[in-house]
């Protein structure tokens, strides 16, 4: 069938055209594109130990990508999603480095103080949007930086190294204060699993059968309207942000409390804006962020050998990604553009009022 | 030649979907006539010239100028034909200045020259007595003055035939006479084509020298004027119409509803002082003025989307000056705006999120019932649309009957702007009715309206916005529109 | 006037002028009514390319042509997205924000850390020796001399000629546009890739001028988001925008002057903060109204002349879709 191809087409294309647009890039820098791809697959999936790797890109970036899922739901552009994972990781860093508690409660604590930092930094740039009118695109920028200023200057500063001191991360944190692996050969945190999975359910929870969930709904297609029908769209907005910052603050904290065991400057590593990317790649449809998430911590994952093996910067993992979703982007434009030509595969409540026809009644 | 222009409209079709928006148009227009465009809402009489003026295009059919068949691709190139259309919502810029908007779309070179163009839209302006401050910007004009400086830019333009789209509403009296004065004048001594669009038989009996009647898409008549009302709504409608009965005041306790002192409200554009009004259950008041002149401020500041700069309001007996839009909720106030896409419903979601938006207060949702829910609205408001729907794909009318379905059942007050803006006559009957039914129930209702028929017909009183004073009608007995329509544009005021 | 302090208006200008270039070019894109919100990638990227361009064929010029071309093809993409594809205008510019700064990291590995071509200052004969404005405005590159003439040149187009009136009716209401003869969206996607070649400009202004040569992290990340909120700062008036990118460069070069002073105390990453920050206030006078207050104070006659200048609204039609039938 013709429909059935077309529609197929457009999924496999964008795949296909960003690998091939990828692979002429690595060319131009004079490298094979056949053995990078080789090498990202190996780096990925080789052995236990680079695939408890690509989990460990997968539980922040799914993390993100959750609570992102409900900021776009109601219309907000959270681009403070990486300041939040900042903030989440500066407040587990101060319990893991001050508090003196048995493991049993430091590490609830821990992420529960995670959550408060990414939440809190999330409420700013709430605030600024719902109270002072500043687009939380700039507001969150602003504090992206900021909140990655405030962990460079803890750093260099209040938390830095007994002995010598750097610039480039805090002591190492105590034993008791890191997330335990599931088994020496595969370094993954259990504990991040159960929480990963808890937030998928209750996020498609909270916006499918909730009255919460509708109202966000609501208010990010059209506050105005919202507001009329009694929602209250300043606090719908300011917990979405609020819920989504905790969220990112979760993952914040697991990149210091598993994957480094410090904290580090720019700690979140891009994962927040990849969750962006990520949520704009499945079109805000939460089902299917767990799989797009792996396929990009695969990516991710597979790409840091390359620096090692081919003297490639691991930035191309960034540009496949990018040309991924931008070519998902243009292909869902071309098959809204391509349905709209052929109107006879419009269901029926695609049909729209013609608008010389609307002015006219 | 330029002088004389005769428009032939040769078997002109048009579908929008299903609707045969105009079927099988053959009309001529001759230089110096004013031809009146009559027909309901929804007739394609506004199809039918937007085709002409190049704003359409039509499924088949011809146009002959002089005699010669033309075919054009946009408004532009009908304005070289010389046929120019104003558009009932005018087509201009806002944030340009009244000078820019004239210069814009004339041809010439790269720097236009700002003195000739002034000096030429003072001219025209003067010869019909508009008031057109060429540095004032246009967002800051009335409906009746963007309508002006859109005839002087067509004119200047060397427009020959002028078609108007409902031009008379939300206009004041006084702006009307002027518009008439204007387009007796051109007609006479320029011996230009002018075609008025309207549903409004006293403005076409006024102007006319004679008419065409749409109905359905069809041409079903038309005549030389002078002609009686009665002939012209026979024609119209395929019946005449009886007159709607003026409901009684229905208003069975002294107790005030909603009760303002002295409030004052203000925004960037005006501020008007002192208002003080007592509406008691199941009073219906009118609020009647030019677009823009408060009565949106006023309807808003009823239901806590306006803060009040100065005064109080008391719904059912309660202070509530200051509370939110949301506190006035759960008073029992209901508000329809206007643009119902816009306020009012949510693009995107179904009819049946819609209801549950409103009705549930669980935290979880039960979507079964809320489906059951929907269905019983649906039937009860004879929506056409089904729970899954979503509300973008209703039809205006549609719209509405929702928008009532999702306001409280008795609410102590609704305030309602434009309540059947855009509605087919059905419809907006239809609406009507429901409304009655609920100030029988006590219901006290406060509503604007574009429309003195509207207002006359339905209201118990009339509260008149105008410069920024408002007025009470003190004769609601004797009231007649032109009455009305001259308060509205300023004449009577006591100050 | 002090030499040293006319030295440091003189840098002033001169790190302001990738930021002008960069908003003015945003200011004609989004008053045709689109948004490229991928202005910091935008800057990265065509600064590299136009750093590398330059040092391969040896020739500054080649460099800031082949900028542009990086940068009008950027714009490109989002017009296509934007307007063929009526895809989200900043969901497209936010990916191609991430994309193209990854791109130039990928692309520049090569090319980090080395010295290249440079555009070199060439005073102005007789209008460098005015007094005070001579050294501070034209004794800088040919680059900073060019802003000038956007500056005034984007003025004049948008307020005295009957194009930049169709440029500002695409913006604020198609509809009226296409009315009166523009054909809207392709008028859009000229200023759209008019709007990102100067963007790209900017950026080989600053890897050949500002900020020589290629680094990662980039030297320039960042002003990207800065310039977006100066066009905003700016209420897309050329005169306001600049003063807004003037603004913003004073105030830097203010943080590093007080860095160098030993007596005041203040952790030098801290002071890093301070755009940000500035960034967050010059919007937040902007979204309270204190500038359009501004214009209800002043009287009558004055207003007439400060209306555009002062306004704070976007154009209507930012961001959205029009079709043409």
């Amino acid at each position: 069938m013709r429909t059935r191809s077309m529609v197929f087409g457009l999924t496999i294309l964008p795949i296909l055209a960003s690998l091939l647009i990828t692979a002429v890039l690595i060319m131009l820098v004079g490298a094979d594109p056949r053995a990078v791809f080789e090498k990202v697959w190996e780096g990925a999936f080789r052995d236990l130990r680079s695939f408890s790797q690509v989990i460990n890109f997968w539980i922040p970036l799914t993390l993100v990508s959750m609570g992102l899922i409900v900021t776009f739901t109601a219309g907000l552009w959270n681009i403070g999603v990486e300041g939040q994972m900042g903030m989440g990781a500066v407040f587990a860093t101060w319990g893991a480095l001050t508090l003196q508690l048995p493991p049993l409660i430091l590490i609830p604590v821990e992420i529960l103080l995670a959550m408060l930092g990414g939440g809190l930094w999330a409420a700013l740039v709430g605030i600024l949007k719902t109270r002072l009118k500043v687009h939380e695109i700039f507001g969150g920028v602003a504090l992206n930086a900021l909140a990655n200023i405030a962990s460079i200057y803890l750093i260099s500063g209040p938390w830095q190294p007994a002995e010598g001191g750097s610039v480039r991360a805090t002591p190492p944190f105590p034993a008791d204060a890191l997330l335990p692996p599931m088994s020496p050969d595969f370094g993954v945190s259990l504990l991040a699993l159960v929480i990963v999975g808890v937030v998928i359910v209750s996020v498609i929870v909270a916006l499918r059968g909730t009255r919460w969930g509708l109202q966000l709904k609501a208010t990010g297609k059209n506050a105005r309207s919202a507001l009329l029908l009694g929602v209250p769209t300043g606090r719908s907005a300011m917990s979405a942000f609020i819920v989504c910052g905790m969220v990112a603050g979760i993952a914040g904290g697991y990149r210091v409390l598993f994957t480094y065991g410090s904290l580090r400057p720019l700690v979140s590593g891009g994962i927040g804006f990849l969750g962006l990317l990520v949520v704009l790649l499945v079109s805000i449809r939460a089902l299917w962020v767990p799989l797009v998430t792996f396929i990009f911590a695969a990516i991710l994952g597979g790409s840091t050998r390359l620096k090692v093996a081919l003297q490639l910067d691991a930035s191309l993992a960034g540009v496949l990604q990018g040309f991924l979703v931008l070519a998902v982007l243009f292909s869902n434009g071309l098959r809204e553009r391509w349905r709209e030509t052929n109107p006879a595969h419009l269901s029926e409540t695609d049909i729209k009022t013609p608008e010389s026809l609307k002015a006219d009644r | 030649m330029g002088l004389v222009m005769n428009i032939e409209l040769k078997h002109i079709h048009k579908r929008f979907g299903a609707v045969h928006a105009n079927n099988d148009i053959n009309l001529t227009f001759a230089t110096g006539r004013i031809v009146g465009i009559l027909g309901e809402n929804g007739a394609g009489k506004s199809t039918l010239m937007k085709i002409l003026s190049g704003f359409q295009s039509m499924d088949s059919g011809e146009i002959w100028l002089d005699g010669k068949p033309v075919s054009y691709n946009g408004p532009q190139a009908a304005i070289a034909h010389g046929i120019g259309m104003l558009q009932q919502d005018p087509l201009d810029v806002g944030a340009f200045t009244v000078l820019e908007n004239f210069i814009y779309g004339q041809p010439g070179n790269l720097s236009p020259k700002r003195k000739v163009a002034q000096q030429q839209l003072e001219k025209l302006s003067q010869r019909f007595g508009f008031e057109l401050d060429p540095d004032m910007p246009v967002s800051q004009l009335s409906i009746g003055q963007r309508q002006q400086l859109e005839i002087v830019r067509l004119l200047a333009l060397g427009v020959r035939t002028l078609i108007l789209d409902e031009p008379t509403t939300g206009i004041s009296t006084e702006q009307k006479t002027l518009l008439f004065d204007a387009l007796r004048e051109l007609a006479a001594k320029d011996s230009m084509t002018v075609l008025l669009v309207s549903h409004k038989l006293e403005d076409v009996i006024a102007l006319c020298h004679e008419v065409a009647v749409l109905r359905a898409g069809r041409i079903v008549g038309s005549m030389d004027m002078p002609a009686t009302t009665t002939e012209l709504v026979t024609l119209m409608f395929g019946q005449e119409l009886a007159a709607q009965p003026r409901q009684p005041i229905n208003a069975n306790s002294d107790d005030a509803v909603l009760a303002l002192h002295k409030v004052q409200l203000r925004n960037k554009r005006m501020k008007i002082d002192n208002i003080s009004l007592r509406v008691r259950a199941g009073e219906i008041i009118g609020l009647a003025g030019l677009d823009g002149s408060g009565q949106e401020m006023l309807l808003r500041a009823c239901v806590g989307l306006e803060k009040c700069s100065r005064g109080q309001i008391d719904i059912a007996g309660r202070d509530m000056t200051g509370k939110s839009y949301r506190e006035f909720l759960q008073t029992g106030v209901a508000f329809g705006a206007a643009g119902r896409l816009e306020e009012g419903l949510v693009a995107g979601l179904t009819l049946t999120e819609h209801i549950a938006l409103v009705t549930s207060h669980q935290s979880f949702i039960d979507w079964n019932s809320a489906r059951q829910h929907t269905e019983d609205q649906i039937k009860h408001y004879n929506v056409r649309g089904r729970p899954e729907s979503r509300i973008e794909t209703l039809s205006g009318g549609n719209q509405q009957r929702v928008l009532m379905a999702l306001m409280p059942q008795e609410p102590v007050l609704m305030a309602l702007e434009q309540p059947t803006r855009g509605l087919d006559v059905d419809s907006a009957r239809w609406i009507w009715q429901q409304l009655i039914e609920r100030r029988k129930g006590g219901t006290a209702i406060i509503f604007s309206s574009p429309d003195l028929d509207e207002l006359v017909t339905y209201s118990d009183r009339i509260i008149v916005f105008c410069g920024g004073w408002v007025q009470e009608v003190a004769d609601m007995e004797n009231l007649t529109l032109d009455e009305l329509g001259r308060m509205i544009g300023g004449e009577g005021v006591i100050q | 006037m002090n030499p040293e302090l006319i030295n440091i208006f003189n840098s002033i200008v001169a790190n302001a002028t990738p930021l002008v270039i960069a908003s003015i070019g945003e200011t004609i894109t989004e008053r045709a009514g689109v948004v490229n919100l991928s202005l910091d990638g935008s800057l990265i990227l065509s600064a590299m390319v136009g750093f590398v361009a330059a040092f391969v064929s040896g020739s500054a010029i080649i460099g800031i042509i082949a900028a542009m071309i990086v940068g009008g093809l950027i714009a490109l993409i989002i017009a296509i997205g934007g307007i063929e594809l009526r895809q989200d205008q900043v969901a497209i510019g936010f990916v191609l924000t991430l994309l193209t700064a990854d791109l130039a990291t990928f692309l520049g590995q090569n090319y980090t850390r080395i010295p290249g071509p440079q555009i070199l200052r060439s005073p102005i004969p007789i209008l460098a020796d005015i007094p005070v404005a001579g050294p501070i405005f034209f004794n800088q590159t040919a680059l900073v001399y060019l802003s000038y003439a956007l500056i005034f040149g984007l003025w004049y187009w948008l307020f005295r000629t009957r194009p930049g009136l169709a440029l500002r009716a695409i913006g604020e209401r198609p509809e009226t546009a296409f009315a009166r003869g523009a054909n809207v969206n392709r008028l859009r996607y000229l200023y759209t890739i008019i709007g990102g070649a100067l963007v790209g400009l900017a950026g080989a202004a600053y890897s050949l001028s500002v900020k020589p040569g290629w680094a990662t992290p980039p030297s320039m990340a960042g002003d990207g988001w800065i310039a977006l909120a100066i066009v905003i700062f700016g209420g897309w008036h050329p005169f306001r925008v600049v003063l807004g990118a003037y603004l913003f460069a004073g105030l830097r070069a203010l943080s590093t002057a007080i860095q160098r002073t030993p007596e005041i105390e203040i952790s030098v990453v801290l002071l890093n903060g301070i755009p940000w920050v500035l960034m967050i206030i010059t919007l937040l006078l902007v979204s309270s109204g204190a500038i359009e207050r501004l214009l209800t104070v002043l009287p009558r006659p004055l207003q007439k002349w400060t209306r555009n200048f002062l306004r704070s609204d976007p154009p209507a039609a930012l961001g959205t879709r029009f079709k043409q039938k």
